[in-house]
């Protein structure tokens, strides 16, 4: 069945195409595989079809060609199936804004088929769990929106899925929100339930994500733990940032690394290149800017961030550079 | 078909009354909207109508039906708000059952007419207008008016669907004043040139309004017309119905 032990989610050569003209191919032959119990990252820019591949996980779209199955279950012949496993986080609100908190999570819940008393008991504990137990009969369209989001994430876990799908969670939250929802996430997975999250943020996937798949234009071009990513780009990097910009040039002579390897940002009066051996270079860099007279405001070593992976593996390096 | 079809129906039916609950102002409007055109055609505009004896006897069958045709409109309003909603993704990412979402909207609607039908019945009675009816004839004029509001309802549904955008469903809204008052409702195709007369005598309103008027036993009424209005609606929610099923199916193509 799946090519993965315990895939719950595969998807094998997704194709989707939007409109009758057949001109913007959402999906182009996307494959994927998500591992049970665990946080997948689907990272990508915009337009790259991270929303059209959440929606036909969640049964919202039907796609033109591929086979995709959710928890073991046929997205287009089983929908129902896959509706009973699944909780859905989207881009927008997916509330009844006319009506409170409340009532939102205990229509959810009653159209889970929970009993009345039931729904009723289950919508209290997840307002109390989001803190939300004190919005009354306040209709959701004058929430904040840290509270709206807190609320959607509360009714896409009415009945803890199996597999929640959190689309871009946090664009739009502020600092705090985006904090509350991480921690909401990870514990969420503490439980067992398996996550696959979109996202533009390669900050959030690196700090979520078990495994990351790099999605541009309707497929995948890479994918990896976030880990293994970062090392296939190059490893390690060291930074220089140097107290006078003017010194930039004479900086790039003297130190013992390639200069085709250095990239200078004279802004942030920063050289910044792709190491070897992490100590080595390092000594080797201080030593040689001590010798050339050239002072130093910081010197580090860190691993690649993931912009600098998703620019190497879209092969935009070179336009950025 | 999900054996939760029911349950889930009347979740959505209650959702639709925690709107009203939410709203009364709206619904009150919406009740008092066609009581405004019966006092509107009643004394102001509706003295000279060539109609045989009270024209409130007339006027008030004929304003029952083009309220239930008007209701076309708070249908359409209903779906598209839904449809342009983040909500809908998560009623159709939840194992609700299939049809829950528009059988919750025609029971709502519905029970609006129903209600609207009583308020305007009341002051067409205050107004003095007296049925000539028995319970039986009575309630069956009550019935082809909610049978044909039940066929605007889908029509609605459909309409709503097919245009998607609220934008759309404005400008269908201002077409159902034209055919709606492209009908018998209001004055009697006698008094029109024949071309005129023809297309109001074909308008499936017109043939719910005599019926109505023959049951209620008042002028404008021609026996016989009961099967059109029966026949009418029937044929336009064979049409519709399974258009807008097969529609709302198909969502996320």
């Amino acid at each position: 069945m799946c090519s993965v032990a315990d895939a719950v989610i595969t998807v094998e050569d997704a194709h989707k195409t939007y409109g009758g003209k057949g001109t913007k191919k959402a999906l182009d032959g996307l494959d994927l595989v998500v591992a049970r119990g665990t946080v997948h990252g689907v990272l990508g820019p915009n337009g790259a079809g991270k929303t059209t591949l959440v929606r036909i996980l969640s049964t919202l779209l039907r796609p033109d060609a591929g086979r995709v199955e959710v928890a073991g279950h046929d997205v287009l012949t089983e929908a129902r199936a896959v509706r009973l496993r699944i909780g859905l986080l989207g881009q927008h609100a997916a509330l009844d804004e006319e009506l409170g908190g409340r009532q939102n999570l205990e229509m959810f819940a009653r159209l889970h088929h929970l009993g009345a008393r039931h729904a009723r008991v289950r919508a209290d504990e997840l307002l109390e769990r989001f803190d939300l137990g004190d919005t009354g009969r306040k209709p959701v369209r004058a929430y904040s929106g840290g509270m709206r989001r807190r609320l959607d994430l509360a009714a896409s876990l009415v009945t803890d899925p199996e597999i929640l799908f959190l689309d871009e969670p946090t664009t739009g939250l502020d600092p705090h929100g985006r904090a509350e929802v991480w921690s909401a996430v990870r514990s969420l997975v503490g439980g067992g339930t398996t996550v696959l999250l979109t996202t533009q943020y390669l900050e959030e996937a690196d700090q979520l994500a078990h495994r990351v798949s790099v999605v541009d234009r309707g497929r995948v071009i890479a994918d990896g733990t976030p880990d293994e990513l970062k090392s296939r780009t190059g490893g390690d990097r060291i930074d220089v940032v140097l107290r006078d910009a003017g010194q930039l040039g004479a900086a790039v002579a003297l130190l013992p690394l390639p200069a085709a390897d250095i990239r200078v940002d004279a802004d942030r009066r920063l050289l910044s290149a792709p190491v070897v051996d992490r100590m080595t270079a390092l000594s080797g860099v201080v030593r040689a800017l001590e010798e050339g007279g050239i002072q130093a405001e910081d010197v580090a070593l860190r691993r690649p961030t993931l912009d600098e992976v998703f620019l190497h593996l879209t092969g935009a390096e070179e336009v950025a550079a | 078909m999900s054996a939760y079809v029911l349950t889930d129906s009347w979740t959505m039916t209650r959702r639709e009354l925690a709107h009203w609950a939410r709203q009364p102002v709206q619904v009150v409007v919406s009740l008092v909207f066609p009581v405004m055109l019966l006092l509107m055609f009643g004394y102001l505009i509706g003295g000279g109508r060539a109609v045989e004896g009270q024209y409130v006897d007339y006027l008030v069958p004929g304003m029952l039906a083009l309220t239930m045709a008007f209701g076309l409109e708070g249908t359409m309003v209903g779906v598209t708000q839904d449809l342009n909603k983040g909500v809908i993704d998560r009623f159709r990412s939840m194992p609700m059952a299939d049809g829950a979402v528009l059988v919750g909207r025609s029971a709502a609607d519905m029970l609006q007419s129903a209600i609207g039908l009583v308020v305007l019945i009341g002051v067409g009675l205050a107004l003095g207008w007296r049925p000539h009816a028995g319970p039986g004839e009575f309630l069956g004029a009550v019935g082809l008016l909610l049978l044909f509001r039940f066929a605007m309802l889908w029509v609605g549904i459909q309409l709503a669907l097919v245009a998607g955008r609220p934008e759309l469903v404005q400008a269908v809204q201002i077409l159902v004043w034209p055919v709606g008052f492209l009908s018998n409702a209001l004055a009697t195709p006698a008094a029109m040139p024949d071309w005129l007369g023809t297309v109001v005598q074909w308008n499936p309103m017109s043939q719910t309004a005599t019926a109505v008027r023959d049951l209620f036993g008042g002028p404008g009424g021609e026996s016989g017309h009961v099967w059109a209005a029966v026949a009418w609606p029937l044929a336009l929610l064979a049409v519709f119905f399974p258009l807008a099923v097969r529609r709302f199916r198909a969502l996320g193509g």
